[in-house]
């Protein structure tokens, strides 16, 4: 608990009846990119609203750079920077504008310089002076993430950081996020894009209200899926399927068109033994590749999975 | 402090761009501060018969706030009385108009959530909402007032009417009540602005304010209500209960979670 950046025990939010957060227990460490996910209404903004102090749980506890969100509201806004789900900025404003009001309300020491250096590093300096009114949906994403960083915050929320963009203008902001990686913040993203929540996140929570699980995108695909191998054959016999199956590290082996695919745990270590056995029965073997199962389909299993339990339950 | 006058002066810069806030802010003194000077001028040159006339005609209560006028001067000085609840309006309608685009407009660009995500406290917030409003408020009153009484005293050939639109009972109206009056009107458009989605919509529900003080000065025009200095300070004190309770229902609604979960 001590080391990390966020944590939280058993938090809870309720909404009225509607149980938004269910005891969700968190150890985020200092420099982690962490991925939330989860379905439209699973509690992510909810939960990034609690850790910023801006609304307070039903129960359960959470600290946030060492600041209880409860006790400590003050410190934890102060260490912390959020991308909010829309970007809320002043229509009316310039961009440079927006950008030193909320520096004063961060209590940004040179203000002029933390915002030059981020209407700089965003690609928006030249247009400092327009009204944020005239500014498409993606520049105005980027000065939201340039007002997230303007007080240098440790800890950094993006909410669905490049919804809504095209895929050029996701790139920079990806590549941006990335960046703030190297710099040593800590970094929660709600995405519903699951290719960039692979990319990016050290660890990810697949989460609807409550938590569905929590690993490494390579863990979790490998957990649910295990790791498999593809023999690419130029004919496949039916026997194969049969002959592999009996080997006692394989967990399943299956014949698709002229591929067998091959369940296993360490195939570095077991697959010289699978060429030769293959070999030997007079397979021709053209091709030996890994099946990476996306991030999707793990994210699909898993939330998909307990809706079908609660089916049952009913 | 610092942070409240960066919220003033955003409010400032964002809401005079409203052309609509911009006029009424505008017009509103400059149309209570000439029309009773050109009727003073207008009454000056008509005959003091007239006036005189005019004076018998006046409530009978009235004529006991004129002690020491000539009759022609008690009736300038009731029509001037009547215009000092215009003055009235003003700092109850202004504070009314800016919070009111203010609040509303934070809402509907869904700024309040990025500026509650700051270690700024609500009560600074709502200072800096509420003064934002308040202070030009009681800068065009004040100013407004200073023109009228200077307006007065050049136009007036009977000096003591000057004295007597500078009796306790128009400064503490000025200043004290005015004070209190735009404190009430603010709170009450952060009530309604809570529930508001359109702008105008908030500053005419807010504006219904200003009813009970018309009603008031109905009451005083037709006689009904006599203006004396007890009463004055009695509804000073009143004001003050009123904003007391009306602020304290303003600060329940502008915490950070009802802001965030129950504004719609
Ligand atoms: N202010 C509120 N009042 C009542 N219920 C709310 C409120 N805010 C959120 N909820 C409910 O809490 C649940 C979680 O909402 P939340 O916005 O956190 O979801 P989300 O994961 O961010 O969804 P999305 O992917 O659509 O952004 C939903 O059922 C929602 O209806
Ligand atoms: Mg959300």
């Amino acid at each position: 608990m001590t080391d990390n950046m966020i944590y939280t025990n058993k938090l809870t939010k309720c909404f009225g009846d509607n149980l938004a957060v269910d005891r969700l227990s968190l150890e985020i460490p200092a420099g982690e990119v962490f991925g939330l996910l989860g379905p439209n209404g699973a509690g992510k903004t909810t939960t990034i609203r609690m850790l910023s102090a801006l609304i307070g749980p039903t129960s359960g506890e959470a600290r946030v750079g060492g600041y209880d969100v409860t006790q400590d509201g003050y410190m934890v806004r102060k260490s912390v920077g959020i991308l909010t789900e829309t970007p809320g900025l002043y229509n009316q404003l310039s961009a440079e504008r927006n950008l030193s009001f909320f520096a004063k309300l961060y209590e940004v020491a040179d203000i002029p310089a933390q915002v030059e250096k981020y209407l700089r590093m965003l690609g928006l300096w030249d247009r400092r002076h327009e009204e944020v009114g005239t500014f498409s949906k993606g520049m105005r994403q980027k000065l939201a993430i340039a007002r997230a960083l303007l007080h240098e915050p440790k800890i950094l929320y993006l909410d669905e950081p490049t919804s809504g963009l095209d895929p050029q203008a996701s790139r920079i902001v990806r590549e941006f996020i990335a960046g703030l990686r190297q710099e040593g913040r800590t970094i929660i993203i709600c995405t519903h894009n699951l290719s960039e929540a692979d990319r990016l996140c050290d660890r990810v929570a697949v989460f609807r209200s409550k938590l569905l699980a929590l690993d490494t995108p390579t863990n979790l695909r490998r957990q649910i899926f295990g790791r498999m191998v593809v023999f690419h054959l130029t004919e496949a016999q039916p026997g194969l399927a049969e002959v592999v199956g009996g080997v006692d590290f394989v967990q399943k082996a299956e014949i698709v068109e002229n591929k067998l695919v091959i369940t296993l745990d360490d195939p570095e270590a077991q697959n010289p033994t699978l060429v030769k056995l293959l070999v030997e029965h007079g397979a021709e073997i053209r091709f030996v590749g890994e099946l990476r199962r996306s991030l999707e389909d793990v994210y699909l299993h898993l939330v998909n999975a307990p809706m079908a339990e609660e089916r049952e339950e009913d | 402090m610092d942070k409240i006058r960066e919220i003033i002066k955003k409010e400032w810069s964002e809401v005079f761009k409203n052309r609509l806030v911009l006029g009424s802010v505008i017009l509103m003194p400059l149309v209570f501060t000439i029309m009773p000077l050109v009727i003073l001028r207008g009454m000056q040159s008509g005959a003091d018969v007239e006036m005189a006339d005019m004076a018998s005609g006046l409530p009978d209560n009235f004529s006991l706030m004129c002690e020491g006028l000539s009759s022609a001067a008690c009736g300038q000085f009731f029509v001037l009385l009547q215009f000092l609840s215009l003055f009235l309006l003003m700092p109850m309608m202004i504070p009314v108009t800016i919070a009111s685009y203010s609040i509303v407009g934070e809402k509907n660009t869904r700024t309040l959530e990025p500026v509650l995500a700051t270690p700024i406290t609500t009560l600074e917030l709502l200072l800096g909402k509420a003064l934002a409003g308040v202070i030009p408020a009681l800068t065009i009153t004040w100013f407004s007032y200073g023109v009228f009484v200077m307006g007065t005293s050049m136009i007036a050939t009977d000096k003591a009417l000057v004295g007597a639109i500078l009796s306790p009972i128009w400064l503490i109206a000025i200043f004290v009540i005015s004070a209190l009056l735009s404190v009430a009107g603010v709170s009450l458009s952060i009530m309604i602005s809570s529930r508001v989605n359109d702008p105008r919509a908030a500053e005419q529900l807010s504006s219904l304010v200003v009813i009970p003080l018309l009603a008031v000065f109905m009451g005083q025009s037709f006689g009904f209500i006599q203006f004396d200095l007890t009463l004055v300070v009695w509804a000073a004190f009143g004001m003050l209960l009123l904003d007391v309770v009306l602020m304290y229902f303003a600060i329940q609604l502008f915490q950070r979670e009802t802001i965030l979960t129950r504004w719609k």
